[in-house]
């Protein structure tokens, strides 16, 4: 067995909805509903799907930034929270994991504190977990910035004084300043321009080789997907449909869902034929999804199965997981 | 290849300067251009000044009578002349401005305290605790400010400290909500959400992030809250449940010339402080409209 770094266990995170003046509950919208997958060491996990799908959410919750309503994730060995069992780290045990587990965040004019200058930013986690004394993380700070593409005199400026790809480069030095076994990308290029995309992605393909990293990169952009990761998981209201390693994915997607996803990346050739999926009606509610499986209400192969009984995840070819009654 | 990476991207993020402008620099810089609040600055300089070195300035003991000089016109000697008792009015004018301006400041302070600690943590923490919370203040804004002044203040006797403690306590319920507001804003934004992740417990990232987000709607309310804070001094005082004579306040001193005769004959009695309560909230204005103006971080310079 490969050496697995994260492993999710039917992870669930439901936001209540509530209603009238004693604020009722009167549902759930279940943003991740069940999802189980594992990273290997040293892999780039893809997490992709359509806005609203819980693809942000998913990587809140595993980094406990959100409050879990179900499941367990094991980081490095290590049982992060299990809901059914009751089990959390504590507080300190919590802090201390945090060191090991960093995020990258998708709004770089959102995710860096307006009033503190850049070497206060980037050094405060080495100071809060006092990994160093002030003056050695301000050398690290600027060895940092360094690396990812920054002056070191960047330490005593502002963030409203850089641009938009410079500030996401901030945030990747403090997601690095701890020196964490594992990142998660929340759409860390969505937000930019597509000449700075891929600066930034090849700064932290560059940064993800050199740390030993492992990533979890959530994304919608799906050509950036296949060349970026190693596998790949596709979301739709909650759930995987799909989990591949990213050239079988492509080359072979099995769900119809994943199917059409594909089939809307455009074509660099205008003569190459294009074969578009379209698919009917919208994504339903996730307060309320659909019984059985939840593609069948836009399924173009919907069967009456689809309608009652959710598909269990089948692995079709070695390490090819699919969620479908067609096979 | 950490140079290579690097020097791939150095030519991009070519940034002028070594020193950065935080956001209070700049800040800083808008509120000198602004006139109004540099003529806010400088009056209150000015009365500040004044008021601290007060025994340098006048030759005149606060509460020194003089029975054989009282009502006497402004002159060379009394330059704002001498009130009943033969004692100077400019002397216990500048006297009075300590009073006034500290009861300001202490009572404001006082309020700020208690509202931003409640406003944040409500914020903050949201649920259970920020209901009671508001509904403490709701229940705190009930109450008609100058009936409660007067009573609590019929109750524990006139002195400066009752009046700092009363206007204190009274005013903070709208600051905690200013405050609870913002903070709410301030905690959805993805920073604070960047330094959970770092690791920073509740309590630092209210101190470290969001208070420091939020200074600024406290430094305009705290401002405008000082001249609110003088009004009711004056209020009191005028009302004998503030300041007890012979220490003066411009309160007890517009008071002290509440007759017909002085009201006739005496302006410089009542003149004067009326004047200077009324420059004094106006600049305060000033100021707290300038620094609004400076600090919000929607504008761009």
């Amino acid at each position: 067995m490969e050496d697995r770094i994260l492993e999710v266990q039917s992870l669930k995170k439901y936001f209540p909805i509530k209603k009238g003046v004693f604020s009722r509950k009167v549902g759930d919208i279940k943003a991740v509903d069940d999802i189980s997958f594992y990273i290997n060491r040293g892999e780039i996990f893809g997490l992709v799907g359509e806005s609203g799908c819980g693809k942000s959410t998913t990587g809140r919750t595993i980094l406990n930034l959100l409050e879990p309503t179900g499941g367990s994730v094991t980081f490095d060995g290590r049982r992060i929270y299990d809901v059914e069992e009751n089990y959390r780290l504590s507080t300190e045990e919590m802090a201390l994991m945090r060191r090991d587990m960093q995020m990258i965040f998708q709004d770089p004019y959102a995710s860096l504190d307006p009033r503190m200058s850049v070497g206060a930013i980037v050094t405060e986690g080495m100071l809060k977990h006092k990994i160093y004394d002030k003056k050695e993380a301000m050398e690290k700070a600027k060895e940092l910035l360094e690396l990812c593409g920054l002056p070191a005199s960047s330490i005593k400026k502002y963030p409203h004084e850089f641009s938009g790809g410079q500030r996401q480069r901030i945030g990747i030095a403090r997601s690095l300043a701890l020196n964490p076994k594992f990142i998660i990308g929340d759409e860390p290029i969505a937000a930019l321009d597509v000449s700075i995309q891929a600066q930034v992605l090849t700064l932290m393909q560059d940064l993800i080789e050199q740390f030993d990293l492992t990533c979890l990169f959530i994304s919608h952009d799906l050509c950036v997907v296949r060349y970026f990761c190693d596998r790949i998981g596709v979301m739709y209201l909650g759930s995987f449909v799909e989990v591949g390693t990213s050239d079988h994915l492509f080359e072979n997607p099995m769900h119809p869902y994943t199917q059409a996803l594909l089939s809307a990346i455009p074509k660099s050739m205008p003569i190459e034929e294009k074969q578009r999926i379209i698919l009917q009606g919208d994504v339903p509610s996730p307060a309320n999804p659909p019984k059985g499986c939840k593609f069948h209400t836009r399924c173009p192969y919907v069967k009456d199965i689809c309608k009652e009984q959710v598909p269990e995840t089948k692995e079709l070819e070695t390490d090819h997981f699919v969620s479908c009654h067609l096979y | 290849m950490a140079n290579n990476i690097a020097n791939k991207s150095s030519n991009i993020s070519k940034v002028q300067g070594e020193e950065g402008t935080s956001l209070w620099k700049i800040g800083a810089k808008r509120l000198i251009k602004n006139k109004l609040a540099v003529f806010g600055i400088v009056v209150l300089s000015i009365l500040i000044i004044l008021s601290v070195l007060a025994p340098v300035i006048t030759p005149y003991d606060r509460d020194e009578t003089n029975l054989t000089n009282t009502y006497q016109k402004p002159s060379k000697e009394h330059w704002l002349g001498t009130d009943e008792l033969g004692r100077d009015v400019f002397t216990r004018l500048i006297y009075g401005g300590r009073v006034s301006l500290s009861v300001g400041l202490v009572s404001t302070s006082i309020s700020v305290i208690i509202g931003v600690l409640l406003g944040a943590i409500g914020g903050y923490y949201g649920k259970v605790v920020d209901n009671i919370i508001m509904r403490i203040v709701d229940i705190f804004m009930c109450f008609p400010f100058f009936i409660m002044a007067i009573t609590i203040a019929a109750i524990l006797g006139p002195s400066i400290w009752n009046v700092m403690i009363i206007s204190g306590i009274l005013s903070w319920p709208s600051i905690a909500r200013i405050v609870r507001a913002e903070v709410m804003t301030v905690k959805e934004r993805e920073f604070v959400e960047a330094s959970k992740a770092l690791g920073l417990t509740p309590i630092e990232i209210i101190f470290r992030h969001i208070l420091p987000n939020v200074l600024a709607v406290v430094i305009v309310y705290t401002t405008l809250g000082i001249a609110s804070g003088i009004l009711s001094e004056a209020g009191l005082s005028f009302l004998g449940l503030g300041v007890k004579q012979p220490q003066p306040s411009w309160g007890n001193m517009l008071s002290a010339a509440q007759n017909l005769r002085s009201l006739r004959l005496h302006w410089w009695l009542w003149v004067p402080p009326g004047l200077l309560v009324f420059i004094t909230i106006l600049s305060i204005n000033f100021l707290g409209d300038g620094l609004r103006d400076a600090l919000d971080p929607k504008l761009k310079h």
